[in-house]
């Protein structure tokens, strides 16, 4: 068994308070082990984006995190729930143990200010060196990421798109994190762009060893760049397997429709048929299983009662009727 | 607007000075030029808010005031805001240089000083009315929202549903009538509340400096009279306060309509900052100690 | 820099615009002011006197609507802004030469200071939102709506009397003649501290409603989010990426508003006996001296167009957006 680093328990995470509330994660269960990369997949809404910044608590306004815990296995062995440590303590662990690339890179770098003071911003907030130092380590970091280092000084406006991703990863690697969380980190790119990203971010995996939360709805991504996949619909994760496995045999007829809707990269070819319908309304969730009304596969049973997610085989959990769990 | 609490007491205020503009002169208990013989009395049974110098009775003067001050407010408000709307949707909507000379003179008028130019304007008039008055506010005090207008009608006019509106061939006025126009009724009704304000406070200020409707009363004129006759001098707080007291709460109740519509055009701004005991908070997000359901 | 020259040229197309507004309206006075004037100062006047008058007020009935427009900018230009009614035969540029100083000291200062305070403050609260900082809004909304001369009065009501620091009127004490010794400069910011703390706080209170809500819009952002999911301290994240963004409408409201606040102040002075140009103002309203009034307003328009062309140059300073290379 490879050694665990971040492990979400019961997570549950609503918007809103009282009777308006709407819950968009509902019991979420995820172990993220040390050097992997984890997919998170699903359609937009099923609260992928959401289960993120509720684990980390930069949910905005009205996101609550209404219960469960967030554990993290710190270097040392011991280990701290990021929902119940004190605001200081969690300031000092986030982007040191755990950083993040966020969606749309066109609004995370601050406007107003040079890439430099934004790269040079982290390094002070958390380690003690000199200002030289720290412009040689910005410039470095650059490098890293593919980004002639005279570029510095320039403004979030004077890069193009592609470039201002390749900053966000660059500062997100800054103080060499053990966890990544990836929030659909090229999807306002072109493809080409997204691939070159993609690839230099594989590297840099290899080379640094942290681990990677990927989260995007284009699941043939995460087959190509993925160790294991927990596929999310309505707030809950309905499947999760090892990605050649899930590729091969996905078991929930949700992620089975998923994989329909992107063309297959590698193998044989498919004909791509997508899924019927839109994900349900989460003031008005249906009886039984969230999926059954748009499933093609759905029996008496899964209007009625909610399966739960366990494991049907060995290494593979899923939350489905066609798929009896072995309760433990 | 019933779940908007700021909004709420601001109608009600604002019904309320509506409601006193109309029947005010009716209320009146005295005729508020005539003089008596109860010289700057502080306020009393028969005098609620005392006399002046020459034995009139503040209380009526402040209650047929009102009529006046609404009248401006809503006479300049309805015309600047004509203008505003006739300005800058076209300066919006117009491309080229139609689009950009509307654009140029909201501008200018913007920057211009308002007050003076108001100043200017009706001192140089044969007579003054409360007409007038409110005519040359309106006339001049358009040019703030008809900026608003516009940068609003030029993000308009790229989104999906007027370009296909456009390309179906309908003509620019059922655009502008049903495709912009329902969509900038808040940013109208704001720049409505806004002017009626700035129309008040201009009018209180020109009959302060000794501009106003000849032989008529507003809140303004009040606190003329107040001042030439050196009411502070002679401690007669009871001559200004009521009047000051009046304009701030009606300034009050514009601002908290207006409140009530900005919350309602930046969803960002309503306050859900803190319920049933928990501080939502940007970056940190609040963690409930126990499972709610 | 391109942009600098579109605003200055904007500026000099609002200069024109007033300039002509000044020239038309007093055509719509019927009447023959000037001979009234004439009257008034019992043939004191040069005929060189009358001539610029007439000009001024458009009666030159031999000349053409164009030739006397002509004339009137040329008047302009050499600084002739005719003769004062009120303080005849002070020419008008003089009249407004003395109280031009007293009005940028007291009004210039002031708004600026509000500007700043209220921007400070209002970045606080609206970092703040959901703790005791809220309750501050309600209070501000009120002192925000009541016109600043009343705030003058009520504050000369509680504030000045026999016995008290603050002198209820004028700009320094009478009998000290203006020149830079401490006794004089003492006196006037003695005189000068009442009226000034009551444009600022009434000033201030609107500069606290705008940027508060410029901060809760701004703290939504995603860089905010992200200045935080990187760990900055509190304050790093509240000043260099929330509030420095807010600043940016604040000051371009700053600018805008500018026109709006300028009348407000002005009629502090009136209350404070100021002798500023809203004094004058009072002075030449109640006297129907028309040069005097157009006179001012052409000031107080230019001294705007100044500091609207100064918060440009700072909002250049401040938005990396607004500058090209090149």
């Amino acid at each position: 068994m490879k050694e665990r680093i971040l492990e979400v328990r019961g997570l549950n995470v609503d918007y809103g308070m009282g009777p308006e509330s709407v819950r968009a994660v509902r019991d979420v269960d995820l172990t993220l082990h040390r050097g992997e990369v984890l997919g998170l997949a699903g359609e937009s809404g099923s609260g992928k984006s959401t289960l993120a910044y509720g684990m980390t608590r930069l949910l905005p306004p009205p996101g609550i995190v209404a219960g469960g815990e967030v554990i993290y296995h710190l270097d040392d062995g011991t280990t701290v729930d990021l929902l119940r440590i004190r605001d200081a303590d969690l300031r000092r662990l986030r982007w040191s143990e755990i950083a993040i690339v966020f969606q749309g890179a066109i609004n995370s770098l601050n406007p107003v200010q040079r890439i430099s003071t934004q790269l040079v911003d982290v390094l002070k907030a958390h380690s003690a060196s000199t200002p030289r130092a720290r412009l040689d380590r910005a410039r470095e970091l650059l490098t890293l990421v593919g980004i002639a280092s005279d570029r510095l000084n320039s403004y979030p406006h004077q890069l193009s798109g592609g470039m201002r991703q390749r900053v966000m990863i660059a500062m997100a690697l800054a103080l060499e994190p053990r966890v990544v969380i990836m929030d659909e980190p090229t999807t306002a790119l072109d493809v080409v762009v997204q691939r070159q990203i993609l690839r230099t971010l594989v590297d840099l995996r290899e080379r640094l060893g942290f681990s990677v939360v990927f989260i995007t709805h284009d699941l043939s991504l995460l087959v190509e760049f993925s160790d294991r996949i927990a596929i999310m619909y309505a707030g809950q994760v309905v499947e999760e397997a090892a990605s050649a496995d899930l590729y091969r045999t996905p078991l929930h007829p949700y992620s089975d429709g998923l994989l329909q809707s992107f063309p297959a990269l590698k193998g044989p070819k498919r004909e791509l048929s997508g899924i019927a319908g839109s994900p349900p309304d989460l003031r008005m969730m249906p009886s039984g299983c969230p999926f059954h009304p748009r499933c093609a596969r759905a029996m008496d049973v899964c209007g009625q009662q909610t399966p739960v997610l366990g494991q049907s085989r060995a290494g593979r959990s899923v939350a489905c009727w066609l798929h009896p769990v072995s309760v433990g | 607007m019933r779940s908007n609490p700021k909004a709420l007491t601001g109608l009600v205020a604002l019904g309320f000075f509506v409601l006193l503009a109309v029947v005010g002169p009716w209320l009146a208990p005295f005729d508020p030029s005539m003089r008596s013989n109860d010289l700057l009395q502080p306020p009393s049974p028969s005098h609620w808010f005392g006399t002046t110098h020459l034995g009139q009775d503040i209380f009526s003067q402040v209650l047929v005031g009102t009529r006046s001050v609404v009248f401006v407010g809503a006479v300049a408000g309805l015309v600047a805001t004509v203008l505003s709307v006739l300005v800058g949707v076209s300066a919006g909507y117009l491309s080229g240089s139609a689009g950009e000379g509307l654009s140029a003179l909201s501008n200018v008028f913007l920057v211009i000083p308002a007050l003076p130019l108001i100043v200017i304007i009706t001192s140089s008039l044969p007579e003054t009315s409360n007409l007038t008055i409110a005519l040359v506010i309106g006339l001049t005090a358009w040019a703030w929202n008809a900026r608003v207008l516009r940068a609003q009608t030029l993000s308009l006019r790229r989104r999906d549903y007027v370009e296909a509106a456009r390309a179906n061939g309908e003509s620019t006025w059922r655009i502008i009538l049903f495709e912009i126009m329902p969509n900038l009724t808040a940013v109208i009704a704001s720049g409505f509340v806004g002017t009626v304000l700035f129309a008040v406070i201009s009018e209180i200020t020109l009959a302060f400096i000794g501009v106003s409707d000849a032989g008529g009363w507003n809140w303004g004129t009040v606190l003329y009279w107040a001042q030439s006759q050196q009411a502070l001098t002679q401690g007669a707080w009871w001559w200004f306060v009521p009047a000051g007291l009046a304009i701030a709460l009606l300034g009050t109740a514009l601002s908290l309509v207006n409140f009530g519509i900005d919350e309602y055009v930046n969803p960002r701004l309503r306050t859900r900052s803190s319920t049933r005991g928990v501080r939502m908070r940007v970056g940190f997000t609040p963690v409930l100690a126990k499972e709610s359901s | 820099m391109s942009y600098l020259l579109k605003r200055l040229g904007f500026y000099l197309l609002t200069v024109w615009a007033a300039v002509t507004i000044n020239f038309f309206v007093p055509r719509m006075i019927p009447g023959d002011p000037v001979q009234a004037l004439i009257t008034k100062q019992r043939g004191q006047m040069t005929s060189e006197a009358v001539r610029s008058l007439y000009v001024l007020f458009g009666l030159d009935k031999d000349e053409s609507l164009a030739s006397q427009y002509f004339s009137y900018l040329g008047q302009l230009l050499r600084g002739d802004l005719g003769m004062s009614f009120t303080f005849f035969p002070s020419p008008v540029a003089d009249v407004i030469g003395d109280g031009l100083p007293w009005t940028v000291g007291l009004v210039g200062i002031t708004t600026v200071i509000g500007f700043f305070l209220g921007t400070a403050a209002g970045a606080l609260v609206g970092w703040r939102r959901g703790t005791w900082a809220d309750s501050l809004i309600p209070v501000t909304t009120f002192v925000s709506s009541i016109p600043y001369f009343w705030l003058g009065l009520v504050a000369i009501a509680l504030l000045t009397g026999p016995g008290s620091f603050f002198p209820a009127s004028g700009a320094y004490e009478i009998g000290l003649v203006p020149n830079w010794d401490w006794q004089f400069i003492g006196s006037t910011v003695q005189h000068g501290l009442l009226p000034g703390l009551t444009i600022l706080v009434s000033s201030v209170s609107g500069w606290i409603l705008s940027m508060r809500n410029m901060m809760v819009t701004v703290s939504s952002d995603d860089y905010v989010t992200v200045a935080h999911a990187k760990g900055l301290p509190e304050r790093r994240v509240m000043l260099a990426y929330a509030a420095r963004n807010a600043l940016l409408p604040n000051v371009s409201g700053f600018a805008l508003a500018l026109g709006f606040i300028v009348g407000g102040t002005l009629l502090v002075e009136i209350v404070f006996s100021y002798p500023g140009l809203g004094l004058q103002l009072f002075q030449a309203v109640g006297a129907k001296d028309y040069p005097l009034l157009q006179g001012i307003f052409l000031i107080i328009t230019l001294s705007v167009l100044l500091a609207n062309l100064l918060a440009d140059v700072a909002y250049l300073a401040l938005d990396p957006r607004t500058r090209r290379e090149g």
